[in-house]
């Protein structure tokens, strides 16, 4: 990986904040384990055998460097060069396995034997059961109980890998209550455990380190980019569910100032309906799991469901280094609604024959929308690198319902 | 120090030779009202203090217990105004009341504007579980503006430089919590709480209240030995929740565990 750490301007201070944003608001019990966290993860990223081995079990393990592929047909039809990170073809099928591999390989140096993880979908608990599996160590995964039901092979997928899956019960019983339950469970374990948290946010060192961790998409894009076309991208674009896939590629770009940055926030039903998740674009600052950032809230402060056709981007917080990015202008957030990401799901599959998985299908909707406005600002050979954070597999039920798919066409006609 | 603050019941409960009694119940659980007569009827059975739980849709510190109360009375449709409301009722007791919350809503309300009508109810001050005073600057300046009561907490995990920097910012008393865990009513008594409460009282005169876990009388009394007060919540709200189908019962039934648990902190 080219680069560690970001002590650029977008970065966060000694104790986590990103402008007005991050920082600890924590229990004291846990203040400890966090200040643990911090200086192992300090002291690991300046040291270059950890670096290396991080590196290699990357390359070894997770197939990274993730491909930067030229999708053009796509690009023909769409009058841009469209390039996606393909993320898709990790290990696990998704870019949360650099996130789990950098935090395990961390746990492995501090001396602890287990790890706890959240999971929405079930994507990051995927990843933390394999990682734990990879590195021997025990893992128990926490899942809202709506979610257990959405998503029963991911739960079969970790209990294959060894881990052992809670059922979350409280609260709105997805992911934000996992992530609550996680904690509780974390303040009663942590001289042994750790917490693999599964997002760019949570309280300081998480969105910093998990930046760290993630980051090599954007590193590894950047030199694929110059080298495959001798130019940097106009414009580079992610999903925004906590933030790690989009802070994991943007970082590498935020210096450059001529890289327009998005990122695209699920708008479930449409924001004007109030069912949706997206935070920055409609939330408002406050603190949520530890740290200053947009949230969805009433008037009162508290938390407000969110809604998403995508349960991976179904999180009413987000990690506050894009609040930050978001305040100084560096990044825009908009929203895309169910129907669009469905529809660039459907597109990049018969396009390009990749099913994309739905949250990455929202960086592709909002890309698509984008477009125009690119070819009219740089011409033709306008240039975007679009984050392609996963793979559509673990999604095929919810598209079985929104297509209608599944019987044969002698039966059904075709499903579109 | 007025009579209204935390640190005056626990300076008659000393100068009783006794340890003070925390009582907690979430406001509006089971409904507004009925938290405030329940509320007054820990008062009159034997509680120092009261804490007044602000219901939150994201209590991490709470166990399964409170989080049901806490849930019940959201969807009660409880306001932060309604909070407000119930420390005004409960601090015209004369007994001193706090509140328990979370940071988000205190922010949401505005902190100047919450410290204000707090201190308009009546109410003594803030337990803060999920800030500490290094991430706490605009509370400690607001509630020192009006010499409201800055309840912090320290664990068994708290350094002794930690212990100290949390102490040096509170005010009326400390919260030690004596188990690495949520709240919640367990068996036995921790044996984290004694060394917790030596090394807090190394670092300061205020008094250092012991909360989670505590359930019984017999209880009360192994924390009363080394600690100055006793924090009881969710016995409390298991009480109301097992009979919620009568209200008279329940609230005889916690008089019943508050004068227990009374009698408990007299050692
Ligand atoms: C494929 C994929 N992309 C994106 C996300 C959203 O997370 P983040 O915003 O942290 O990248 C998830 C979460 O499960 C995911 O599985």
């Amino acid at each position: 990986m080219s680069g560690m750490g970001d002590e650029s301007r977008f970065g966060a201070d000694e104790r986590g904040f990103f402008g007005n944003f991050g920082g600890r608001f924590m229990p004291e019990a846990l203040i400890a384990a966090l200040d643990e966290l911090d200086v192992a993860w300090r002291d690991a990223m300046a040291d270059e055998a950890f670096v290396k081995s991080f590196d290699d079990i990357l390359a070894d393990y997770a197939g990274a460097p993730s491909k930067l592929y030229h999708a053009e047909r796509l690009s023909a039809q769409h009058g841009a060069r469209i390039l996606l990170k393909r993320e898709d073809l990790n290990h696990t099928g998704a870019h949360k396995i650099r996130n789990v591999l950098g935090q395990a390989l961390l746990t492995k140096r501090m001396g602890k034997t287990r790890v706890i993880a959240e999971t929405g979908a079930g994507q990051h608990g995927v990843a933390s059961a394999t990682a734990a599996a990879y590195f021997g160590l025990d893992c128990t995964v926490y899942m809202g109980a709506v979610d257990t039901r959405r998503q029963a092979l991911n739960v079969a997928r970790m209990q294959m890998l060894g881990a052992e899956v809670i059922a979350v019960e409280s609260g709105s019983a997805t992911l934000k209550d996992a992530i609550n339950e996680a904690l509780r469970e974390w303040v009663a374990s942590v001289d042994h455990t750790a917490y693999l948290f599964g997002t760019a946010a949570g309280p300081h060192p998480f969105p910093s380190m998990v930046r760290d961790f993630c980051r090599g998409i954007g590193d590894e894009a950047r030199e694929q980019c110059l080298e495959q076309f001798g130019r940097l991208p106009d414009a580079v674009t992610a999903c925004v569910g906590g933030g790690s896939n989009a802070i994991g590629l943007f970082t590498a770009f935020l210096e450059d100032e001529d890289v327009a940055i998005y990122g695209f926030e699920p708008g479930g039903d449409g924001v004007e309906t109030g069912r949706h998740a997206a935070t920055i674009f409609a939330g408002e600052s406050g603190v949520l799991h530890g740290a200053r950032t947009f949230v969805l809230q009433d008037q009162d402060g508290q938390t407000v469901e969110s809604h998403s056709i995508s349960a991976g981007l179904d999180y009413p917080g987000v990690g506050p280094q894009h609040s930050h990015l978001a305040q100084v202008g560096r990044a825009r957030y908009l929203p895309v609604t169910d129907a669009e990401a469905m529809d660039a799901m459907a597109l990049l599959a018969r396009t390009e024959g990749i099913i994309p998985a739905i949250e990455s299908a929202h960086a592709l909707a909002g890309t698509l929308k984008l477009i125009p406005d690119l070819v009219a600002q740089h011409g033709p050979e306008a240039t975007v690198i679009v984050n392609l954070s996963g793979r559509g597999d673990k999604d095929m039920g919810t598209a079985i319902e929104w297509f209608g798919l599944g019987r044969s066409d002698d039966e059904t006609g075709d499903p579109r | 120090m007025s009579v209204n603050s935390t640190a005056h019941a626990f300076a008659t409960a000393r100068s009783e030779d006794r340890a003070a009694l925390v009582g907690y119940l979430p406001a509006g659980f089971p409904d507004v009202q009925g938290s405030i007569d329940a509320m007054r009827t820990m008062v009159s059975a034997g509680c120092d203090v009261i804490e007044i739980g602000l219901p939150y849709s994201d209590p991490v510190m709470d166990g399964p217990t409170i989080q049901a109360a806490a849930q019940q009375a959201l969807e009660q449709k409880t306001r932060t105004t309604d909070v407000l409301r119930v420390v005004e009722a409960v601090a015209a007791t004369g007994t001193p009341t706090v509140v328990m919350t979370y940071w988000n809503p205190v922010e949401r309300y505005g902190v100047e504007r919450f410290a204000t009508d707090l201190a308009s109810a009546g109410g003594a001050g803030l337990i803060t579980p999920d800030i500490t005073p290094d991430s706490g600057a605009e509370w400690i300046a607001a509630a020192d503006d009006r010499d409201l009561d800055k309840i912090f907490l320290v664990a068994p995990s708290s350094t002794d430089e930690r212990i100290a920097m949390t102490t040096a910012n509170c005010r009326g008393f400390v919260y030690a919590t004596a188990v690495m865990g949520v709240t919640g009513t367990r068996s036995t008594t921790s044996d984290l709480a004694g060394p917790l409460v030596a090394r807090t009282k190394a670092t300061t005169d205020l008094p250092v209240g012991v909360g989670l876990g505590v359930s019984n009388g017999a209880q009360a009394r192994e924390i009363a030995q080394f600690a100055d007060g006793v924090i009881v919540g969710s016995a409390f709200v298991r009480v109301l929740q097992e009979h919620s189908a009568d209200r008279a019962a329940g609230l005889r039934a916690l008089g019943a565990l508050t004068e227990d648990l009374a009698r408990g902190v007299r050692r």
